[in-house]
């Protein structure tokens, strides 16, 4: 490759874009400033301010409850991630279920239809009291009778019914053209599925599907009205001593640090195995046009 | 305006993905009302050159002059200079989600800002000219490619562009279909709409062609009226090119 000059019209035009992208970043910075400082002047030079800066940001408090709520946090996770893997396997069966073929299948599809209806109708805390008090007043040998079981159940049957009609509409937007060319194969109908049709359906919902994640992530804290000790639980006790709102300060900047990673793990995944062939194509290096 | 002046002037055209150099110091001149054909290999630069004559691509050098304007300063209107050249491309690119006619008048309404009964009154029109009149109900999907295509040219022609672009428009048809497309492209050329040309059929640029234009190593590497390049091509590799096409059975 020959050593190329750019040209001085071309050296020209570079120094456009670039003050061009300098002015837009500069614009940002100075009209967020302007706002972040309008809302801080007005909400310190509140009248009630002195008081809510004591009750919700005292620092000292702050560190004083993190370490218990950090380890009540671990029950959080422990819920999270035995729902997670449970939802999955669940709602994949039932948007399998609901997108199978032809009129034998008709009453499987119905109930999986059905149980979405009813599951993504009920309020999440409706179904945490049923779940939570109905199961253990059934009083049958062997139920699950602790509120961390019961409180996972819950979970799982609400969450699984929004993850299940996330991922059928993920199947049902993958184009027909690629069942067609797996089935030419000889690939059977589940293998089409498992091996073309979910991947690429996966791939596509990944930021709702991540929604939901983040969301079933948050509701284990309403578990605790069923007396699981967790975060938002353990903030309320702590509340309970002193009547300052920090430990519910300190347990919400924990969800928001537990979420901001995973979002950024789900971006990151989405970018290695998406359409990276396709945006190199089709995005332009240098400068938007 | 003259013939002594191009509508399209394009000099030292560079254009280059990380260390692949696609177009190098590419010129070419495009007088109003002709047709050129840009033959060629695969990845000799064809499509990029077409997207960067669009401003689908920033490209890193050169000047492409269009009526005498600089359209590759980062000042020019895109989307103002998209309505003055249109393009088609090899995979129609229709919106599966919109029918016909909702294809053709998306940019009118959209852009330019047109009534929608006017927009779709003139879609309807275009349709007639492309033969598909009865179509502007259908769906994308429920047409056969020679259609699609066809469709995705009035969607470029409803915007009376100065200039267009087709890119390889006939190389996704079945072979009974291309002559639906060409057909529509001799008539526009026969109307004097100026067009710049990507394509394998050789036969159609030799018939159509006022120049043709032999790209290799991202330039033009050879041009002239089509019977000078397809008759008694100068340089060995468009000999060697015109000769495997033979050989293809193409010619």
């Amino acid at each position: 490759m020959t050593a190329w000059q750019p040209s001085t019209r071309q050296l020209q035009r570079d120094a456009f874009r670039r003050t061009r992208t300098l002015r837009s970043v500069l614009i940002a910075v100075v009209s967020s400033a302007i706002v972040l400082t309008v809302l801080a002047l007005v909400v310190t030079s509140s009248p009630g301010w002195p008081r809510v800066r004591d009750s919700f940001f005292d620092v000292h408090r702050g560190w004083q409850v993190l370490p218990g709520l950090l380890r009540a946090l671990w029950t959080n996770l422990q819920m999270m991630v035995i729902a997670e893997v449970f939802v999955l396997i669940f709602a994949s069966l039932i948007a399998y279920v609901r997108t199978l073929p032809g009129p034998i299948f008709f009453p499987v599809r119905f109930l999986a239809a059905a149980y979405t209806d009813v599951f993504r109708g009920l309020p999440m805390l409706l179904v945490l009291f049923i779940v939570g008090y109905g199961i253990p007043g059934l009083r049958l040998k062997g139920a699950p009778s602790s509120p961390f079981v019961l409180g996972i159940i819950a979970l799982v049957l609400t969450y699984t019914a929004y993850v299940a009609e996330v991922l059928r509409a993920g199947i049902e937007s993958v184009h027909p053209s690629q069942r067609a060319a797996a089935r030419s194969l000889g690939l059977s109908y589940g293998q089409t599925m498992r091996h073309i049709v979910f991947p690429q359906a996966v791939r596509r919902v990944l930021p709702p599907l991540l929604n939901d994640f983040v969301s079933l992530q948050k509701d284990t804290s309403l578990v605790s009205i069923l007396g699981t000790v967790e975060v938002v639980l353990t903030a309320q006790n702590d509340t309970a001593q002193d009547f300052k709102f920090v430990p519910y300060v300190v347990a919400g900047l924990i969800f928001v640090a537990l979420t901001v990673p995973l979002t950024r793990l789900t971006d990151s995944i989405a970018a290695r195995q998406g359409s990276a062939g396709v945006r190199r194509l089709w995005t332009t290096p240098r400068g938007a046009a | 305006m003259t013939e002594a002046t191009p509508l399209l002037s394009v000099r030292g055209l560079r254009k280059s993905y990380g260390h692949d150099v696609v177009l190098d110091g590419l010129d070419l001149d495009v007088a109003e009302h002709s047709c050129t054909v840009l033959i060629g290999a695969s990845g000799s630069g064809k499509s990029t050159l077409l997207r960067c004559l669009n401003l689908l691509e920033v490209v890193d050098d050169g000047v492409i002059e269009l009526d005498g304007e600089d359209i590759a300063d980062p000042r020019t209107d895109a989307n103002g200079l998209r309505a003055r050249v249109g393009i088609v491309f090899q995979s129609y690119n229709l919106f599966p989600h919109l029918d016909v006619l909702a294809n053709i008048t998306l940019a009118p309404r959209k852009v330019h800002d047109k009534d929608r009964a006017v927009a779709e009154r003139e879609a309807l029109e275009m349709l007639d000219r492309v033969g598909l009149a009865d179509k502007a109900h259908a769906r994308p999907d429920d047409l056969s490619g020679g259609q699609q295509q066809r469709v995705a040219i009035a969607r470029a022609l409803v915007n009376r562009p100065r200039l267009m672009l087709f890119d390889e428009v006939t190389s996704a048809l079945d072979p009974e279909l291309v002559g639906e497309v060409l057909g529509l492209m001799r008539e526009l050329k026969a109307e004097g709409m100026t067009m710049i040309v990507a394509t394998h059929e050789m036969a159609f640029a030799r018939e159509v062609a006022d120049q043709v234009c032999f790209l290799a190593e991202g330039s033009v590497h050879e041009r002239g009226r089509p019977e000078d390049v397809f008759g008694q091509p100068r340089q060995a590799r468009t000999q060697q090119f015109l000769r495997r096409v033979t050989e293809a059975g193409r010619l």
